[in-house]
């Protein structure tokens, strides 16, 4: 067992377009890195911050949410409510001493399976690199 | 002559608001006096802690506990008290949540330190004096507590019966409080008491002004606008906070055409008040692009302390990220 850093991401994916797009790459036999803990919510605008700091309390290194395109959300405009709610969560981080890289949003279609496989290779080489954030946040008493 | 019940009243880390707030219930305190016996309030009567100490365990009925724990006699203190008290309340922000000290939990206690004894530029210490716990002075060693490393609420080092929250606490809110814990008809471990089960919206005068679609387009501060009193304060740009503050207060703040600053916390199954109203801020930004909104938060400079001024210390983080002491 290599003594590299395997970070653990979790993964909030959102029904209609990326949870499908996850079941594509899958389906399709597309190698991707085995890092992300997935997590299915009905849409993107329903991740609450407080599921992305328990998320980080909880031992993940770094989360992604991820969601219809704009335009395209199922509920209309929940992927907005998204779009903005981790914009400014983005910012909170940093005072939390929480990189900001390490909460990442996108916006992956149904179809699209590659774009997924993508992502989540880049977003693992990119927490790698950060180092775990784990055993830098106490466990609250 | 069946005894009173007894009740003690305690201050941690803690600015005096709340001691204040509890003499505010102005003359109702005679009507106190004469249903309990007072057998602990070091701000207001001559009671030791010795005197604590030889109480029977459990023969208080309630202790009233508000500040945070900084340093370890809080800490001391606040475990003397549990074991003496049958009902333990924190009183107030500080002990509900850590309260505005907690924002301290930003920074390591070593840079507080810092701060205070040496980098303040009006600071005059030429010989670098920092409090230490023990020092001896003619022969008699003098002690000082340690100050922790992080302050905490008082439930994350006893177990806390109720919560009464405010930055301090209405004269209202705490009668209502003494009112139900005096009742016997005591509301589930763990209840807020003395305030509204509903957001501050509720009870805000203002309510009826407020659209089915409030959404913010531009934010200012306080000093920027002078407000309008008859229209609700979030549709001026303010930050009001609150849609996603318990109500009981009465909007004083509102009423004062002050925005509110969430100091009566969370409502019930909210975990972290700070991240709940981030999500409530942004969900009602009027832009659909990222540049937009940017340039929208970028008007709230500090926004974990703006969020979290009274309730850091019992965020999901607790404080700024730092290695895990071995």
């Amino acid at each position: 067992m290599s003594d590299e850093f395997e970070p653990k991401i979790a993964l909030f994916a959102c029904n209609w377009c990326t949870y499908a797009a996850l079941d594509l790459a899958g389906t399709s036999r597309m190698k991707y890195p085995p890092n992300f803990r997935v997590i299915k919510v009905m849409c993107s605008g329903r991740v609450d911050p407080q599921f992305i700091l328990e998320a980080f309390k909880d031992g993940a290194d770094g989360v992604l949410v991820a969601g219809c395109h704009l335009g395209d959300c199922h509920y209309i405009e929940g992927n907005f409510k998204a779009l903005r709610r981790v914009t400014l969560l983005r910012r909170m981080l940093d005072r939390f001493g929480i990189e900001r890289e390490r909460l990442r949003l996108e916006w992956i279609s149904a179809s699209e399976a590659t774009k997924f496989v993508e992502v989540a290779k880049e977003m693992t080489e990119q927490i790698k690199a950060l180092g775990p954030l784990s055993t830098r946040l106490e466990v609250r008493a | 002559m069946m005894d009173k019940p007894k009740i003690a009243m305690y201050w941690c880390a803690s600015c005096g608001g709340c001691e204040e707030a509890t003499v505010d219930i102005a003359e109702r305190i005679l009507e106190l006096t004469d249903l309990v016996d007072i057998v602990f309030w070091p701000i207001a009567l001559d009671f030791k802690e010795e005197d604590v100490e030889n109480l029977p365990d459990g023969s208080i009925t309630a202790s009233l506990i508000n500040g945070g724990i900084r340093v370890t006699e809080n800490e001391r203190m606040v475990k003397l008290l549990r074991a003496k008290s049958k009902i333990v309340v924190a009183y107030g922000a500080c002990s509900a949540w850590g309260g505005i000290p907690s924002l301290a939990n930003l920074y390591k206690e070593g840079e507080l330190v810092s701060l205070a004894y040496r980098e303040v530029p009006s600071l005059d210490n030429p010989n670098n004096v920092i409090p230490q716990t023990t020092t001896v002075v003619d022969g008699a060693k003098l002690e000082l507590p340690e100050l922790l490393p992080r302050l905490l609420p008082i439930d994350r080092v006893i177990n806390v019966d109720y919560y009464v929250p405010g930055c301090p606490p209405t004269a209202d809110v705490t009668w209502k409080a003494i009112e139900t814990l005096l009742s016997g008809n005591l509301p589930p471990k763990g209840s807020v008491i003395g305030a509204s089960e509903k957001a501050l919206c509720d009870e805000c005068p203002l309510n009826e002004t407020k659209p089915d679609k409030v959404l913010l387009q531009d934010l200012k501060r306080p000093h920027q606008v002078i407000p309008d009193a008859t229209k609700c304060l979030l549709t001026q740009g303010l930050l009001c906070l609150g849609p996603a503050t318990r109500g009981g207060c009465g909007a004083l703040c509102v009423k004062a055409r002050m925005p509110c600053t969430g100091c009566f916390g969370p409502l019930d199954r909210v975990t972290d008040y700070g991240a709940k109203t981030a999500s409530f801020i942004a969900s009602i930004i009027d832009f659909q692009n990222q540049e937009a909104i940017e340039d929208l938060i970028d008007k709230l400079p500090d926004p974990v302390g703006t969020f979290y001024r009274y309730t850091l210390a019992s965020s999901i983080l607790g404080g700024k990220a730092r290695d895990r002491e071995s």
